[in-house]
């Protein structure tokens, strides 16, 4: 029986275990709307715009570990997609992003609300797609699936003209891809494994540092047996959290240039480097030749173009972190703790994470209190910027996919979609979602599909009414000349929430943070929305400045003028 | 090398020059024959700042898969860095750095060179000891077809230019590895 393409897309798109779509139709979408209309399988959630929408699919993937689907109409619906595809590239996120274009006969002329998104994307994407006939749908959805999910994760986009969707084309269900062009390499190879595990034996002083490659591949399990089984602490990358409880006493928390004092100086004074699915970011590395020195690099990576981008690696393994964590497993010999432990452990004692304590109402403080509140059990998601790092230090993950944010990319704007997602991926659990009031303007008019679908997502605004990590760099960089970074101008957030038909809340002291956040958990048919008006000037400690090294690390707030004259 | 001994020359694919760090690779990748990948391809060179100095694409054996052969010079490390993307496209097959491995290389040009009477002798002696061909005559200018190693082609080109150059195309270099490996 002959089917539409639209028809077809929907199926195949069931036929992957997809169960909803974020999106927004326009005019070329309409066959493939008017096919979702059919489908009693497929939920959709209509978002008030596409980078919503992406954002949203790709917060669906973080917190569920499936595929996430978004839908966008061509020509501007297809440009507001790019940053959500950009965000999901650099963070290695499985996503297929659907979207309209003019007419085959039309393409390359100008149409109406045209635009080249395969051009676009083709640097942000692991692959993209410009379909021309509607028999090549269903193996063109299972290529994108299978290419979107295995290997290094990350976006695929499937551009579909108007005529492909209305044409009709007989449907043969495609489940096995065989693609010649690509075999992601997914064991490690043996022998390099049993050098690891030499070098692990005869190092004195090793460290893991981990990143989100143990995430996506759910290599926690592995992770925290190694650790355990070796004595060696770990330090994950803000992508990584959760994949050790932060809790164990093996945990340094992150590290690099927000990074826990205790974790750069682990890493400064290791001699063995163990990174696994981790990839040397600059805000981790910072000056790249001060990074490590002391130490042998073992690169565990499922990505043969991560080892050696940036640093030399002296033992390489290619392959899926979690398989090659259990071969290692087999072949390392147990490590007792060492004077390097006691040492580090020394470190964590001189100099823990720490906030004032003047009555002021410090950021650091809210997250803590939500952490309690939630028994540290609650989905984590953030925008970008200070609130982000100080949610990083102190929202201690118990569990991978716990935390959920735009690292490579560093969206703002990125958490109110996100959290949407992993609400609808992870409806039994509670969503958190530590925005800063620059971040939540970006995307604030997803605050109407929250409120439609009745999830119960919690939204604590950290309200400096600054750029706050922008004011931060000016202050200690720019000799606090504040350049555009005020947003004193800003909406009554309580009034725009309940505007929404969200529940809004303010909090301006401390004794008040605890209160709020509980009855934000008694909410459970809507959004709440918190906003914590916190110290304004309050900076991020520690900070490695830009592109420095651990020597340049300012652990705490630097002393102005007056107050070393007064010491 | 020129002359009669082009046919057996060996040249390697890498010649070290300007920077220290700086030579002269030649890739080929084999890819799927499919719209868009070209563009796939020269965007890994392009966001890295790379130029492409020659490019040459058709297809193979297989109709199914071109094969591309890419002139390029640059850091080696940034080099090494764009061929494991390019593996990483999922429309490339294989990809193959010839730098540091034995090679047959050529390319074809055709050069249109001013021809009077007084000269023709004398050009077509060049054309002779290069082994080239003359394939279009007309009153007043000869078009030169030659093939061989890229210097070679430099070589005919800088001993034909005093008479005037016309017009010139080169097809860029293609490669192969030399013996039965591939």
């Amino acid at each position: 029986m002959k089917i539409t393409g639209a028809q077809a897309l929907i199926r195949s798109l069931c036929d992957h275990g997809t169960e909803i779509v974020f999106g927004i139709p326009g005019g070329v979408m309409i066959p493939i709307y008017d096919a979702l209309y059919d489908c009693k399988t497929l939920r959709h959630m209509l978002m008030r715009h596409e980078q919503g929408a992406a954002h949203a699919a790709e917060g669906y993937a973080r917190a569920s570990g499936k595929v996430g689907v978004c839908f966008a109409t061509s020509g501007p619906g297809a440009t507001n997609l790019v940053t959500g595809i950009a965000n999901a590239y650099m963070d290695s996120i499985p996503m297929v992003a659907i979207t309209g274009q003019v007419r085959t006969t039309a393409l390359g002329k100008d149409a109406f609300q045209e635009a080249d998104i395969t051009g676009i994307t083709m640097p942000i994407t692991k692959h993209n797609y410009l379909l021309k006939s509607a028999d090549d749908i269903p193996r063109v959805i299972a290529e994108a699936f299978h290419i979107a999910s295995t290997g290094r994760p990350g976006p695929v986009l499937v551009d579909i003209p108007m005529d492909v969707s209305l044409s009709q084309t007989d449907y043969h269900p495609v489940k096995k891809v065989e693609m010649r062009s690509y075999k992601p390499t997914t064991e490690g190879h043996a022998l390099q494994i049993r050098k690891a595990a030499k070098a692990i034996s005869l190092a004195e002083r090793p460290i893991l540092y981990v990143g989100g490659g143990v995430i996506s591949s759910n290599a926690s399990a592995e992770l925290v047996e190694l650790s355990e089984k070796t004595n060696i602490p770990v330090t994950t990358t803000l992508l990584g959290k959760g994949a050790i409880p932060e809790t164990h006493p093996n945990s340094l928390g992150m590290l690099g240039m927000h990074g826990t004092a205790y974790a750069n100086y682990a890493v400064a004074h290791c001699d063995l480097l163990i990174a696994i699915g981790a990839r040397f970011d600059d805000r981790v590395t910072g000056k790249i030749d001060t990074f490590a020195t002391k130490a042998k690099v073992i690169h565990i990576d499922i990505d043969p173009a991560e080892i050696g981008k940036t640093v030399a690696v002296d033992i390489p393994i290619v392959g899926d972190c979690k398989r090659v964590l259990s071969e290692l497993l087999k072949v390392v010999e147990p490590r007792k703790a060492t004077k390097w432990n006691a040492q580090i452990a020394q470190w964590k004692d001189e100099y823990p994470l720490h906030y004032p304590d003047d009555g002021n109402l410090y950021p650091q403080y809210i997250i803590e209190q939500i952490w309690e509140a939630t028994d540290g059990q609650a989905i984590c998601v953030t925008d970008v910027g200070q609130h982000q790092m100080w949610a990083a230090q102190f929202y201690k993950c118990l569990y991978p996919r716990q935390f959920i944010t735009s690292g490579g990319l560093g969206t703002m704007g990125y958490g109110l979609p996100a959290a949407i997602g992993a609400q609808v991926a992870q409806p039994e659990k509670i969503v958190f979602q530590i925005a800063g009031d620059g971040s939540i303007q970006m995307t604030i008019q997803e605050l109407a599909p929250a409120v439609a679908h009745r999830l119960p997502i919690k939204i604590a605004i950290m309200n400096n009414q600054y750029l706050g990590m922008v004011r931060q760099w000016q202050e200690l960089f720019w000799n606090r000349r504040y350049c555009n970074v005020d947003l004193t101008a800003q909406p009554d957030f309580v009034k725009l929430a309940e505007a929404y038909g969200a529940v809004g809340m303010r909090v301006e002291k401390p004794e008040e943070v605890r209160k709020a956040i509980e009855k934000s958990l008694q909410v459970t048919d809507r959004p709440t929305l918190i906003d914590f008006r916190i110290a304004r000037e309050e900076n991020v400690f520690p900070m490695i400045p830009a592109g420095q090294s651990i020597e340049e690390m300012m652990v705490r707030r630097p002393k102005t003028c007056s107050e070393e004259k007064a010491a | 090398m020129l002359g009669r001994k082009s046919g057996i020359e060996i040249t390697i694919g890498v010649n070290k020059d300007m920077a220290k760090n700086t030579q002269q690779h030649t890739i080929t990748a084999l890819v799927e024959n499919r719209p868009g990948v070209l563009a796939r391809v020269a965007g890994l060179f392009a966001r890295r700042g790379f130029n492409i100095e020659s490019l040459a694409v058709s297809i193979t054996d297989d109709v199914t898969v071109s094969r591309m052969t890419i002139v390029v010079s640059g850091d080696a490390a940034v080099l090494e860095q764009i061929t494991k993307q390019l593996n990483k496209l999922i429309d490339v097959i294989k990809v193959i750095d010839y730098t540091g491995m034995p090679v047959v290389e050529r390319e074809l040009a055709m050069i249109k060179v001013n021809a009077e009477p007084k000269n023709r002798a004398e050009i077509m002696q060049l054309v002779d000891i290069f082994r080239a061909k003359i394939i279009d005559i007309s009153e007043r200018s000869f078009t030169i077809e030659v093939t061989g190693s890229v210097d070679k082609v430099n070589a005919l080109e800088s001993l034909l230019e005093p008479y005037g150059i016309q017009e010139l195309v080169r097809t860029g270099k293609i490669a192969m590895a030399r013996g039965s490996s591939s």
